[in-house]
Formats: structure tokens, sequence, C-alpha cells
């Protein structure tokens, strides 16, 4: 399974990692929704430090798709707010 | 995280599938993506460039607000030993809104040398992926049938042209955070085209509308504090030198020393 870090770098994570992975999106997602600000940055950090923990990073000349995409480290509360209503981070 | 997640899956894949869909036969695509794909790295590369412009402006801004807070801090000085208290607070005000405006503009300049710094580092894996496109298209091109290349062409395309949304982001942020430092960059310019951080003595004694935006701007007990330690500082030296220039680094020497 390959997991990209927005701005960063793709992982190469194990398969069995899926279940944890998606632990710590929900848990970000959970925290997102509520609208806990002080909240947000340790939930996404341990989301992101599980992702460069677990996995081996991808060469720069390997061409893959990832299976997962998260946002760059530096994603505020208020990104990561706008993006589950729908307006984005994505440039067309 | 899954809508972000989602999104920008869907995105990658959307514009992948538009890029392929311009050309009918495999090899035709083929040099038509790589052909894109430097097209796109060549946008990177003025991005970069924008972001390093801006950061000069900055430093630029900076060296000339380090000038002001020097010369403002100078005419405080005169201004005390000339006993001319609300001209020194005045010198002193607009000294505290420049060092203010300093830290923030240090801040920023941090901020966009880190931006600079990520995208570098994401030009260069775009431009490793490209390449490896590139050697890829050749051995494609030579060893599939039509129909097996068109799928890892899709394949290879997708996977660089992840890479570009991804690039595409950083420097889509790193542009929002260069035009609102922009603002706040003509705003400082503003206040020095008005003459905020002139020479003080040019400008005669009345109070205009800057005096009073400068006085709610600065912290009143920053001011009133360095105002006192000024005094101290020139009281200790000489009165017989008032209306001099007195030189910082002895004035307070001679009271002190034992």
């Amino acid at each position: 399974m390959i997991v990209r870090i927005s701005g960063e770098d793709q992982y190469r994570l194990a398969d069995s990692d899926a279940d944890k992975l998606k632990e710590l999106e929900d848990a970000v997602a959970a925290v997102v929704e509520s609208g806990r600000e002080d909240g947000f940055d340790e939930a996404y950090g341990a989301l992101l430090d599980f992702v460069r923990a677990s996995g081996t990073p991808i060469a720069d000349d390997e061409i893959e798709t990832s299976d997962h995409i998260l946002g760059p480290p530096d994603l505020t509360f208020h990104e990561a707010s706008t993006e589950f209503t729908g307006e984005g981070l994505i440039p067309d | 995280m899954a809508g972000l997640t989602g999104r920008m899956s869907t995105v990658v894949k959307a514009k992948v599938s538009k890029l392929l869909d311009r050309a009918e036969d495999p090899a035709e695509t083929l040099d038509y993506s790589y052909q894109k794909q430097v097209e796109q790295l060549q946008n990177v590369k003025k991005g970069i460039a924008d972001v390093v412009t801006a950061k000069k402006r900055l430093q630029m801004q900076e060296s000339s607000l380090q000038q002001s807070v020097v010369k403002l801090d100078t005419q405080a000085r005169q201004a005390v030993a000339a006993n001319q208290e609300d001209l020194a607070r005045t010198a002193l005000e607009r000294k505290n809104v420049a060092q203010t405006e300093l830290q923030s503009l240090d801040t920023q300049v941090g901020e966009l040398e880190e931006q600079q710094q990520k995208l570098t580092d994401s030009e260069q894996k775009l431009r490793a992926k490209i390449e490896s496109f590139r050697t890829k298209k050749e051995v494609i091109k030579a060893q599939y049938s039509a129909a097996e290349a068109q799928v890892r062409i899709s394949e290879a395309a997708t996977g660089v042209g992840e890479q570009m949304a991804d690039v595409g982001l950083a420097m889509q942020r790193a542009v929002d955070k260069t035009e609102n430092m922009r603002a706040r960059a003509d705003a400082v310019q503003e206040l020095e085209a008005a003459g905020t951080f002139d020479d003080l003595t040019a400008l005669g004694t009345g109070e205009d509308d800057i005096d009073k935006q400068l006085k709610e701007l600065s912290s009143k007990p920053a001011v009133d504090d360095e105002l006192a330690k000024m005094k101290g500082e020139i009281g200790a030296g000489d009165a017989a030198t008032a209306g001099q220039i007195p030189s910082q680094s002895q004035t307070p020497s001679e009271g002190q020393q034992t």
C-alpha cells in the first residue's frame, strides 16, 4: 500500500498497516467534524508520524500511484475543515 | 481524512485521463504526456522564482527598516539630551513600530525560505520522475503490444500526474502565503512612503494623523520604559553634552564604573 504525504514523500506501507491507518484517519476526521481545533495538531501529527515510522520512502525515480493521499504536514485546522465541507485544497 | 484522500485521487485521475484521451496511438500518448510533463516542470521553476523574488523584496524592506530603527534611536537620544521629551517619545514610538514590523518581516522571510526549500525538493522529485518516465516510455514503445502499452502508459502517467498535482498544491499554498505577505509588505511601504520612519527633525513638531496612529500601534509601556532608561543613561553621562549627539556606548559608563 502506497501512502503520500502531500509536499513530502510517498511511503510504502505493509497492507497490514491499513487498519491502523484508517483508525488514525478516522480520529482526525472526528476531531475536524467536532470542531475541536485544539485536538487537531495532535491527531493529524499522529497520523503522519505513523506513516513516516511504518513506511519506507519511495525512491524519487520510482513511479507509483498512491492508494492514499494525505494533506501536507502544515495543514491547518481551517484547511482541513474546508476540505471536509467540499471547498478543497487541490488547485485546478 | 477520507475527504482529502478521495478528492485528491479523483482530481489526479481525472486530469491524467483527460491527458491520455488526447492521443489515440500509444506512442503518441507517451510523447504527448512527456511533453506536457516537461512543460509543467517549467511552471514549477517559475513558481520557485516568484517565491525567491518575494523573499528578496521582504529582505530589502528589512534592511531599510533596520536603518530606520538605528536612525530613530539616535534621534530619540538626541531629543532626550536636548530635553525635548515629546520629540523623544515620538521617535521611540516610531522605533517601536519599526521594530515590531521587523520581527514580523523576519518571521515571513523564514516562512518563505521554508516554502522555497519545499518547492525545490518537490521540483527535484518531479524531475526525477519525469526522467524516469522518459526512459520507461522508450521501453514501453519497444516492448509492448498497443493494448498493453496503453495500460502501462496510463499507470506511469498517473504516477507522474500525481507528483505534478502534489507540486501544484505546494505551489498554490506558497502563492497564497506570498500574497498575504505582499499585502502586509505593501502596508509597511505605505507607512514608509508617508514619512513614518523618516527624519523626525524634518517633520516639525505638530502632531499629525500618523502620530496618532502610531501611538495606538506602539505599546505605551515599552516606550515609557525605554524613554526612562534613555533618560537615565544620558543623565548619568553628562548634562553638559545636552543638545549634542551622545554616543550610545560611552554614555552610561562614567557613572557606573568604580
